[in-house]
C-alpha cells in the first residue's frame, strides 16, 4: 500500500461518499481530528499520483435507462493492439477498455471493451462502430451480455486495528 | 439492480453530466459547482442527496484506484456446468477477494474480478478456487489499460 496512515483514514472516511453539507471536507476533517486544508491537500496529492482518479458522481446506468451492457471482445493483431485499443477507449460509449492475454484455444480475444446501451440493439449498433474502426486488423469478435450480477462490492479498505499499516483492497468499482 | 421509480428531471441530468467530470477540492465545493450550473448551493446539495437516495447515482465522492494504492487485480473466467452454477457461485463469492462477479451468456459463463493486497495474492485465491471447485480459473490480467473516462450522457 502506497498510503500512509493519514491517507488511509481519509480513504476510509470518504470511500462511501462525501457528506451533503456546505463544507464536506471540513466535516470529514472534524470526524478525523484533522484540519480541512489537510484533507483538501492530501486528496489533491493523491489525485496527482493517481490514487484518486476523480471526484464526482457515478451514474446508475440502470436507473438512467442504460439497462444493457455488453462485454465486447476482439482478436486484434498484437502489433496494432495498443494503438487500436487507445482509439476504442476514446469512443464515448466505451466505459472500460483493456488489453489482456488470450487463453487459446478457447479464448482468442485480447482486446476487451465494455459497451453500454438502453437495449441489446443499441449495444449491437455500437459494436458495429468498433468493427469498422478496427477493420482488417481484427480477426474475430464476440459480445458477452451479462445475465445476472452475482456479486458487486465497491472498493473497500478493511478497517484494521491501530498500528497496522496494511490495508486490504476489496475491489475496484 | 432494480431501476428506481424516481425519474431525474432536466436539471438532475445536467448535474449528473457536469459532475461526472469533477467536483472541486475547495472549502465550499458545492457553492463553486452550483455557480457553474446556475443553481444555488442549497439546491445542488438537495438534488444530489435526492439522486443518491433514489439511487440515480450510485456514489458521490472520490474514486480511488486501488492498483495505484499498491493492490493487484485480475479478471477471471470459468466454465461452470449449469447444474452446479449456484453452488459454484457460493464457493467463489465466499472469497472476500472477489470484488464483483457476473453471469454472462457464453461457454465461459462466470466472470469475476479478484482484488488482493499483493500480486501473489491473485494466484493464491485463483488456485484456492480451482481446488475447491475442481474447475479451471482462466486468468486475464490487464496488460494495458485504455482509460479515457466514461462520460455517460444522462
Amino acid at each position: 500500500m502506497n498510503l500512509d496512515g493519514t491517507d488511509r483514514r481519509i480513504v476510509e472516511a470518504t470511500q462511501s461518499g462525501l457528506p451533503f453539507v456546505a463544507q464536506p471536507y471540513a466535516e470529514i476533517a472534524s470526524s478525523l481530528g484533522l484540519e480541512e486544508t489537510e484533507i483538501i491537500d492530501r486528496l489533491a496529492a493523491m489525485q496527482a499520483r493517481g490514487v484518486v482518479r476523480r471526484i464526482g458522481v457515478a451514474p446508475n446506468h440502470y436507473a438512467l435507462g442504460m439497462t444493457s451492457n455488453g462485454m465486447t471482445v476482439w482478436d486484434v493483431e498484437d502489433e496494432m493492439a495498443s494503438e487500436l485499443g487507445a482509439q476504442v477507449g476514446r469512443l464515448d460509449f466505451v466505459s472500460h477498455c483493456y488489453l489482456r492475454p488470450r487463453a487459446l484455444p478457447l479464448w482468442p480475444y485480447n482486446l476487451f471493451a465494455m459497451v453500454h446501451g438502453s437495449d441489446q440493439r443499441e449495444v449491437e449498433e455500437k459494436r458495429r462502430v468498433i468493427v469498422s474502426l478496427l477493420g482488417p486488423a481484427c480477426r474475430g469478435n464476440d459480445t458477452l451480455y451479462s445475465t445476472r450480477i452475482l456479486k458487486k462490492t465497491g472498493l473497500r479498505l478493511a478497517r484494521k486495528g491501530a498500528g497496522d499499516s496494511n490495508a486490504t483492497v476489496r475491489g475496484e468499482s | 439492480m432494480k431501476p428506481s421509480d424516481y425519474r431525474p428531471d432536466a436539471t438532475d441530468r445536467r448535474i449528473i453530466n457536469a459532475l461526472q467530470e469533477g467536483f472541486p477540492l475547495s472549502s465550499h465545493p458545492y457553492a463553486e459547482a452550483a455557480a457553474d450550473l446556475d443553481l444555488s448551493e442549497c439546491e445542488l446539495i438537495e438534488r444530489l442527496a435526492r439522486l443518491r437516495k433514489e439511487r440515480a447515482i450510485t456514489r458521490f465522492g472520490p474514486f480511488f484506484d486501488a492498483a495505484a494504492m499498491g493492490g493487484a487485480f485480475c479478471l477471471c473466467a470459468m466454465n461452470v456446468p449449469g447444474d452446479r452454477f449456484e453452488a459454484v457461485t457460493a464457493q467463489v463469492n465466499a472469497h472476500s477477494e472477489v470484488a464483483h462477479n457476473y453471469e454472462r451468456a457464453h461457454q465461459l459463463n462466470m466472470w469475476f474480478v479478484l482484488a488482493t493486497e499483493t500480486p501473489e495474492g491473485i494466484e493464491a485465491v485463483a488456485c484456492a478456487i480451482e481446488r475447491e471447485t475442481g474447475l479451471e480459473v482462466l486468468r486475464f490480467p490487464k496488460l494495458e489499460e485504455f482509460y479515457i473516462g466514461f462520460r455517460m450522457v444522462a
